[in-house]
């Protein structure tokens, strides 16, 4: 009996706390379907999450989830997969909790190539807090902490996902369901770091203060967006750091089986 | 019989965690306890464990959680700079109600100070260092032998009480080589964090168990479950109410009471009382942990015509003040020995309450306190009228 994406949603948490207009809800889903369509044990799966809206979702999921502190979701990530390579490993984050106070956390486990799924949900602002700018605010919006426009430039979280050497780096939209649960699916299939980027509107802070109209107006400028370049972008095959771990292991276990000092050449 | 080697503390912390059943080390390389990352790198892949060094000690602690949660016995190692920025993370080990071991080897500071030279200035620190009320048991060795041992204290009463506990050694105990008798392997006791019983279905990770302490299951288990730093319920599902957040804390922090009930006591060495006192049959309580509780001995062998007691806490904190008031009565003053600028003094006092004159030896510029700097204290300290007990209002044994 296969499971569908509502054995992995905790419906008593229901209604969520997303603000009318956010995506969160919509990337909820095609996570959830994601975990359906490769059939995830819930006792085998950890969702963990940092801080901030999209940090929320493990509230509403049914497998093993654990929610940290901000920005280091990974961190705590990378020691669940170190040591349980055998579980599905998903961190939940937005842009303030990966790209701005996760940063560093975030290169290295990309460089590190632990197998992760980052489903990070980028809506360019910190929604949570009253839409201050983050590390992906575009430079010259307007937020409630750059009320004459940012002056800093932003992340491009998956060019940043590339150079670091993440085995996995896509984007999509909240606007592209399909696609969305399509990449999510790719990325937990696969081995090492993946990160699927998701663009979502946030109309109650970064939409309102920007003047981009209310929820329709920012998801139909969403999905037509120029230039924004969505599907999977990377798809390499490098081992991952647990493959390495393992293989550190035997040789360790060589040495010491056979009684030599570590140190001895 | 159990082989005696030559080691360095910061090796036999590695080998006490080995012992404990510590599988997963995650940490930062920092002076003057990187010989703990080194010798880990080297051990735990050979057991079947896991080595990480991660990208700060922030994310350090953060995976050392992590691996605790999917069932590791697990423990980092930092000095100062690296405790300050996991005094965050540990908070979130409290909430969580997650075992591990930090171990920190003091050294002078703030911030880089003398990177190299001793210090214990992190006692305070280590009691209050992360934010909102929250329990805090920390063993302070003072040989590489305790080193050993109070590694193994430490992760047993982690694994106990599901909560982090610190091991405060500093640079001197670290980085020197004494003897050590490495208990036969098996030979330990060993405590493993309570798990849980019955069906998955009914598992409630934060339902206290019949001693406060909630079982704990491991990700990857039979047992599904749900962790957040936020306040939480029985389930451990988000919980704003009052009722809650008053339950949830009163417990966490009475973690640090229960603690008493099995963490190592402090060791009280006495002089033999036949000589001269500051005052007549009025020894001198020598209070002093760590590397300066080694001088605070030397004193008592150098003056043997001088009766004094040497109280060593073992368990910082929870501070053994019940042993320490206890103590007092017998004592005509007493002079706490700490490389610091007045930390645990602070304790002590608190606990002398007045009835006895309280007088201390401190050193905070990378060196140690001699044994003739504490013996300056003793003459001087002794020259000082004992308060008057009535005068105070204190009643003799009580508090």
């Amino acid at each position: 009996m296969s499971r569908t994406y509502l054995d992995y949603l905790n419906e008593k948490a229901m209604p969520h706390m997303w603000c009318p207009g956010c995506g969160n809800g919509n990337i909820l889903k095609a996570l959830l379907a994601a975990f359906a369509a490769l059939d995830l044990d819930p006792r085998k799966t950890v969702v963990v999450t940092g801080i901030g809206c999209w940090g929320k979702a493990d509230d509403y999921v049914t497998t093993n989830a654990v929610h940290g502190t901000h920005g280091r979701a990974l961190a705590l990530a990378t020691g669940i997969k170190a040591y349980r390579p055998d579980l599905t490993v998903v961190a939940l984050m937005g842009d303030g909790d990966c790209a701005t106070i996760g940063g560093n956390h975030f290169i290295h486990a990309a460089r590190r190539n632990v197998g992760i799924t980052a489903v990070v949900a980028n809506n360019h602002n910190y929604g949570m807090t009253g839409g201050q700018f983050s590390a992906t605010t575009p430079a010259g919006s307007r937020t409630s902490t750059s009320p004459y426009g940012h002056a800093e430039e932003a992340f491009d979280l998956c060019e940043l996902a590339r150079a670091a050497g993440a085995n996995y780096v896509a984007r999509t939209t909240v606007c592209h369901y399909r696609q969305m649960e399509k990449l999510i699916t790719e990325a937990l299939a696969g081995e090492g770091f993946s990160l699927v980027e998701v663009m979502t509107p946030c109309p109650t802070y970064f939409g309102r203060l920007n003047r981009r109209g209310g929820p329709p107006e920012m998801w139909r400028s969403l999905k037509e967006e120029p230039g924004l370049r969505t599907g999977c972008l990377v798809k390499a095959s490098r081992p991952s750091f647990e493959a390495r771990y393992a293989e550190i292991q035997k040789a360790a276990r060589a040495m010491t089986g056979e009684e030599r000092d570590p140190d001895a050449r | 019989m159990s082989p005696v080697v030559f080691m360095q503390g910061n090796e036999a912390v590695v080998e006490g965690a080995l012992a404990a059943g510590a599988r997963f080390y995650a940490g930062y390389p920092i002076t003057p306890s990187s010989e703990i990352a080194e010798l880990a790198s080297r051990r735990l892949p050979a057991v079947g464990g896991v080595y990480l060094q991660m990208e700060d000690e922030i994310a350090s602690i953060g995976a050392v959680i992590g691996a605790s949660l999917a069932g590791a016995k697990a423990f980092t190692a930092t000095s100062g700079p690296g405790f300050s920025l996991m005094q965050e993370n540990i908070g979130l080990a409290v909430m969580l109600e997650v075992p591990c071991v930090v171990v920190n080897v003091m050294r002078s500071g703030p911030s880089t100070g003398l990177a190299t030279k001793p210090a214990q200035a992190d006692v305070m620190q280590a009691r209050w260092g992360t934010h909102g009320d929250h329990p805090a048991v920390a063993l302070a060795p003072w040989s590489v032998q305790e080193c050993f041992s109070l590694t193994v204290a430490a992760f047993n009463a982690a694994e106990r009480l599901r909560t982090p506990v610190f091991l405060l050694s500093d640079e001197i105990i670290g980085r020197m080589r004494e003897g050590v008798t490495l208990p036969e392997p098996g030979s330990l006791e060993l405590v493993e964090r309570p798990a849980p019983t019955g069906p998955a279905a009914e598992y409630r990770p934060y339902r206290p168990g019949p001693d406060g302490v909630p079982p704990l299951a491991a990700f990857g288990g039979p047992y599904v479950f749900h962790a957040t730093s936020s306040m939480h319920d029985e389930m451990g599902v988000s919980a704003n109410d009052a009722a809650t957040a008053a339950s949830v804390i009163s417990r966490l922090v009475a973690k640090s009471r229960f603690a008493l009930d099995f963490l190592p006591g402090p060791e009280v060495v006495r002089s033999a009382e036949t000589g001269r006192g500051c005052r007549p049959g009025e020894p001198v309580l020598l209070v002093a942990f760590g590397s300066s509780a080694r001088s605070a001995r030397q004193v008592m062998l150098d003056h043997p015509d001088h009766p004094m007691t040497l109280f060593r806490p073992r368990c910082l904190w929870p501070f053994p003040e019940k042993e320490l008031s206890a103590l007092l009565a017998d004592h005509g003053a007493v002079v706490v020995a700490e490389m610091n600028t007045g930390q645990l003094l602070l304790e002590v006092e608190r606990v002398a309450a007045g009835r006895v004159p309280v007088a201390a030896a401190l050193r905070s510029d990378g060196e140690i306190i001699t044994p003739e700097q504490i013996w300056e204290t003793v003459r001087e300290v002794a020259r000082r009228p004992r308060p008057a007990a009535q005068a105070l209002g204190w009643k003799e044994g009580g508090r």
